[in-house]
């Protein structure tokens, strides 16, 4: 456990952070995009129509991913949001800032691609039932979150108040997980629990699978790119960094 | 013959029973907002970067 500690300890400097993340980046980038490339031809051209959804079920090949991307993006945020107000360290807060956008944009995609598939298969690209509204307000959460942070003319306060809204909204990641649960919904239950049987055939699991792991590596990738980015803004008069920006 | 049957496999595989649209339009736009996540931060990065340089030549 101390390698957690450590490590825990170190990803708190921007310099050791910004130097050591560049190959994350090019492989997270490389293995992400080609898992989506492989787990997309593999939905798109080798997997039976589904019974019921017809082909429209490829489209659940992005669309889940995104979601359940979207919800990873937001707890990450609300851990950053808490270890920025406990400890004050300026990479969980530079954290929030660079993957706020992001995740802004993957649950846009996740809401744009439930729409469209609702439309052949429920006859209706939009429900207000309890998971499309809970998604709906991670989506303005995290514009909520870019917002706020514009609005507010002082950083320090700026961050605090970032990093409060961040760990207060992290309330709506159980109730779009549970929504179909505990309301009637148009969405059906959850097709893949830990510790049980996926309720979905193998040949739909599989690419699925793949094109999980593919975004999430991906979406890694941007993060720590848009991090970096975020520590050259914030730290451009510290010296190390002037070095290296003469030395690359 | 070949030719023939490479085209109908892909006319098949953009009409996918009517819901071709639906799909690829699905998957034009995620593609899209991917690539566009993808090159946004290197591309801030580069230019801070370069500002970066610019300041301290001057220096």
């Amino acid at each position: 456990m101390g390698w957690i500690k450590t490590t825990f300890h170190k990803s708190g400097s921007p310099r050791w952070f910004f130097t050591g993340s560049r190959p994350w980046v090019i492989g997270l980038y490389v293995f992400g995009a080609l898992l989506i490339v492989v787990g997309s031809t593999w939905g798109l051209g080798f997997v039976p129509p589904e019974r019921l959804q017809g082909n429209s079920v490829r489209i659940l090949f992005i669309h889940a991913p995104a979601a359940h991307l979207a919800e990873a993006i937001y707890v990450a945020i609300a851990i950053a949001g808490f270890v920025f107000l406990v400890w004050r360290m300026k990479m969980a807060d530079m954290l929030i800032q660079a993957a706020a956008p992001i995740g802004f944009v993957v649950t846009v995609v996740a809401l744009a691609t439930g729409i469209i598939w609702g439309i052949p298969t429920w006859g209706t690209g939009w429900v207000w039932d309890a998971r499309t509204v809970s998604t709906l307000l991670l989506a303005f959460l995290f514009f909520g979150l870019v917002a706020l942070r514009e609005a507010i003319g002082r950083e320090d306060r700026a961050s605090r108040a970032v990093a409060l809204l961040a760990l207060v909204g992290v309330i709506n990641i159980p109730v779009i997980k549970y929504s179909v649960e505990w309301f009637t919904t148009l969405h059906q239950p959850p097709s893949i629990e830990i510790g049980k049987k996926p309720a979905i055939d193998s040949v739909f699991l599989w690419p699925l699978a793949v094109n999980v792991l593919g975004f999430y590596c991906f979406v890694a990738g941007v993060v720590i790119a848009a991090l970096r980015a975020r520590i050259v803004e914030r730290e451009a008069g510290a010296q190390w960094l002037r070095d290296w920006a003469l030395k690359s | 013959m070949a030719t023939r049957l490479g085209s109908e496999v892909v006319t098949e595989l953009l009409a996918m029973d009517g819901h071709g649209v639906y799909v690829w339009s699905a998957y034009g736009l995620s593609f899209a907002a991917l690539g566009g996540l993808g090159i946004w931060p290197l591309m801030s990065l580069r230019a801070r970067i370069r500002r970066l340089k610019e300041r301290g030549e001057r220096q």
